[in-house]
């Protein structure tokens, strides 16, 4: 860094680059960085704690990344050039119809009383501490979570397309929490993933653990750490080198990222965007946490491949960048999913919230003024459900579901914040305390029209 | 099993309504904006065709009389049944793609006749067949809370002997009847209002003056004046009883059929900006890619993509609200929120999609700031925006209107 740099305010700290300093300015920088100095502390002016903040906050991010844990290994087994199963798309019969079918239902009877009784208890110190406690994700096993979408052939039990029953369980299980819910579905998305896209070697070398008792932790990474991201042309590059793969760049918004086992990452391959299966075991990969606005629960992290080299074999699906294109839908199908789940739990919130607290001697709820936003969020929240249960049945159905999905995206996106941003107003200064889940609902549901990858039906 | 396309069931139906909307209703549709107050006659053949299809059964039951419930049910897939009520909606809403002014006029397939269907006894549903029914609520000093309708009906003998004004009856001069509120006893509140339906040509009742609107001129809106005008008592729709618990409910349930309908209009009207839009920007080399965020997109693209997922939401809450009166389902709640969304929605369409074409959109050389002036009245008759969202805040929280005001 030269030193003109280095006398410019801009680039760190949310300053602009069009920032100056004038002779104040300097002064007042100048007074900082003296009382940020560690002499300060020796001569005991400031308390320790004080100063280990301030040093990890000038430090950032590197000091705590860190290799992940050295995985299982996972053994090759079934045949490389074979392709692996595959479960048939939903059948349709062009009845419009909304309920779901008996099977659905009773799945999502228990993940709602999952969400419940064990999920939204577990919230507030999830989003805390930035991970989900180890009780929570033995339960969600119990449930099966990891296994929805792994064909019933392959020890899972999905029949055929489980993209709806996928979008329903999200729904129940974030109106728990979104943050544990995007860390209790990441292993079970690259377990549908390998499911949906898998050669029958990757499906018999991975698989099998998804579907037996030690269920390992695994996550989906396509977002990166850009301004004006395009999910379509990540900056991440796969680069064939004889049979193997090189791959070097930097992914973000990746949940359970230091659990994690395995990892299903999005590269550009000979100019096309491709997934790569990467075991978290290999050289060159590193993981650092990544705290987050939201989606605390799930253990957001950054994922750095440095080198990092896998087997051609390793590409998950074509390298045409159709494979890409889909996973990326059904990833933003997900988020949709947890965006309903979450805009019912502000409805449900707010609903005896806003008909107990009085003001001017009666309920608030009795002002139009407040029962009006809480109409608009049950309006806004069903035509989002609708538009998600749209787009999920036509994945399902094998149909093409691109503009359905853009539009349920769209929708999950600015009238899911607005349920967050009106929950916490409903509120009032209630709602900006932590003693309440709803701000906790507002930074989730910022994620939503942002997030690639993490999660998929 | 969750499905959101359109039915199957209802493919030709909404293919015919299209070819009809786009070929009969378009070509005369800037005309009657223009001639307000003319009859469109070119409508009575149409009107002729849609009572052939009718009768042929290929239509499903659609239009203003497909809200009726008490059918024999017809069951598909699984129990769930795509019906009349679906039928109507998304005819309601291709024809209106056409132009809602013209839809409004269409002989026969009144508001009135909706209310006929959804509330007549089997005896009534039989004696006004085929005949054209309007809906006459407002007064000059009522709107929205139409319990309180000043309109008055008394019985004399076997005649109930009507008094009042009423203002914005949609097709009020040409109908060959009208729906009319009024109340027994004002005294018992919104129990006592019944609907009576009035032949034209009953000695007391005449049209007074036509409107000059901001949009759907092609429809005539019309004051009616009532002056001890004596109608038959068996001309009272569903029961004379002064039911105070019942309440409101019988002549409102009206209402929970007609919204999702007026919902479609908005859903046709909105989607006519739209695809026309859609075009003009692809001419202009606008590129809408559906992957792609709206911050990677040009503004128009960005917006445009907004407006389409509204839209799509309020053409799946219209489906739903239909999909729900044809499974037996109570929809009130669910026919509210249609309408809220649709009407709104429908503004917003229509008037982004002006500002999209710029002055283009904004000159009468084309229909975009037709549509504009069109979709405005959508948001208010057959229940405001407001009042939708009293409707839904009061179901949703559990409120009585006297808590809920």
């Amino acid at each position: 860094m030269t030193l003109v740099k280095m006398l410019q305010p801009g680039g760190r700290d949310g300053i602009s680059s069009r920032e100056s300093r004038d002779a104040i300015g300097y002064a007042v920088a100048a007074l900082n960085r003296v009382a940020q100095s560690d002499l300060v502390d020796r001569l005991g002016l400031r308390g320790r704690a004080e100063a280990l903040v301030h040093r990890s906050t000038r430090d950032g991010f590197a000091a705590v990344a860190k290799v992940t844990r050295v995985s299982r290994s996972f053994t090759r087994s079934g045949d490389r050039g074979a392709t692996g199963t595959r479960v048939p798309s939903t059948s349709v019969d062009g009845v419009f119809d909304l309920t779901p079918t008996e099977d659905q239902q009773m799945l999502v009877d228990v993940v709602t009383e999952f969400a419940a009784q064990v999920v939204r208890p577990a919230a507030t110190a999830a989003d805390d501490a930035c991970a989900t406690p180890e009780a929570v994700l033995k339960g969600s096993l119990e449930i099966g979570l990891p296994i929805l979408g792994i064909p019933e052939s392959l020890g899972g039990i999905c029949e055929e397309r489980s993209a709806v029953t996928g979008v329903l369980v999200a729904e129940a299980l974030a109106h728990g929490d979104m943050g544990i819910a995007v860390g209790l579905l990441a292993a079970g998305s690259v377990a549908t993933a390998i499911g949906l896209w898998g050669t029958d070697e990757q499906q018999q070398t991975y698989l099998p653990a998804f579907t037996g008792d030690d269920v390992p932790s695994a996550a989906l990474a396509l977002s990166e750490p850009a301004v004006l991201f395009d999910v379509l042309r990540p900056q991440t590059t796969a680069v064939r080198r004889g049979d193997q793969l090189v791959l070097n760049g930097l992914k973000s918004l990746v949940p359970v990222g230091t659990s994690a086992e395995l990892f299903v990452v999005g590269a550009v391959l000979e100019s096309q965007p491709v997934l790569v299966l990467v075991e978290s075991s290999t050289p060159g990969l590193t993981v650092a946490d990544d705290p987050s606005m939201g989606v605390r629960g799930s253990s957001l992290a950054r994922l750095t491949l440095t080198e990092v080299t896998v087997p051609v074999s390793a590409v998950l699906g074509a390298t045409d960048g159709s494979t890409y294109r889909v996973c990326v839908r059904l990833s933003r199908l997900a988020w949709c999913a947890l965006a309903v789940g979450v805009g019912q739990a502000v409805l449900d919130y707010v609903t005896p919230y806003v008909k107990e607290r009085k003001a001017f001697g009666e309920p608030i709820a009795y002002r139009q003024s407040v029962a009006f936003m809480v109409a608009n969020i049950a309006i806004e929240l069903q035509a989002m459900r609708l538009l998600t249960y749209k787009a999920a049945a036509r994945a399902a159905a094998g149909k093409d579901f691109t503009r359905e999905l853009a539009l349920a995206r769209r929708a999950c996106g600015d009238h899911g914040m607005r349920i967050g941003l009106d929950g916490v107003q409903l509120l009032g200064g209630h709602g900006f305390v932590k003693g309440h889940p709803v701000e906790r609902w507002y930074r989730d549901l910022r994620a939503v029209g942002l997030a690639d990858g993490a999660v998929l039906v | 099993m969750i499905n959101l396309d359109n039915p199957k069931k209802m493919r030709p139906l909404v293919a015919q309504a299209h070819q009809v909307a786009m070929n009969m209703l378009r070509p005369i549709s800037r005309k009657y904006d223009r001639a307000e107050h003319a009859y469109p006659k070119e409508l009575d053949m149409l009107a002729s065709m849609i009572d052939g299809l009718d009768e042929s059964g290929t239509s499903s039951g659609a239009g203003a009389t497909g809200v009726r419930r008490d059918e024999k049910p017809e069951t598909a897939g699984g129990g769930t049944r795509n019906g009349s009520n679906l039928a109507s909606v998304m005819s309601v809403a291709e024809m209106c793609w056409g132009d809602v002014g013209l839809l409004l006029s269409m002989p026969r397939q009144g508001l009135g006749n909706s209310a006929i269907a959804s509330v007549a006894d089997d005896e009534q549903l039989k004696r006004f067949e085929g005949v054209w029914a309007s809906m006459a609520i407002t007064e000059p000093g009522v709107g929205s809370d139409s319990a309180n309708i000043s309109t008055t009906a008394q019985l004399d003998g076997d005649h109930y002997v009507i008094n009042g004004e009423k203002i914005y009856v949609t097709s009020g001069e040409r109908s060959d009847a009208v729906v009319v509120w009024a109340t027994l006893d004002k005294s018992l509140g919104r129990a006592a209002i019944k609907s009576f339906v009035v032949p034209k040509g009953t000695p007391g009742m005449r049209v007074d003056r036509l409107e000059h609107k901001l949009g759907i001129r092609a429809s005539d809106t019309a004051t009616i004046i009532f002056d001890s005008c004596r109608v038959p008592a068996e001309n009272l729709l569903g029961s004379p009883e002064i039911d105070t618990m019942q309440g409101f409910a019988g002549a409102m349930a009206t209402f929970d059929n007609t919204r999702p309908l007026v919902a479609a209009m908005a859903v046709g009207c909105a989607r006519a900006a739209l695809d026309y839009t859609r075009d003009l920007l692809d001419q202009a080399g606008v590129v809408i890619d559906y992957d792609q965020p709206p911050i990677n997109q040009s503004a128009a693209a960005a917006r445009f993509v907004q407006l389409e997922s509204d839209w799509e939401g309020s053409y799946l809450l219209m489906l739903q609200a239909a999909w729900m009166a044809d499974n037996r389902q109570p929809n009130s709640l669910e026919a509210s929120m249609a309408k809220a969304k649709a009407g709104r929605v429908g503004s917003d369409v229509t008037l982004s999609c002006v500002e999209l074409a710029g002055s283009l959109g904004y000159s009468e050389t084309e229909l975009l700031e037709k549509w504009a002036r069109d979709s405005k009245i959508l948001d208010i008759f057959e229940g405001t925006q407001q009042i939708q969202q009293l409707i839904v805040a009061r179901r949703v929280l559990g409120l009585s209107s006297s808590q809920l005001k």
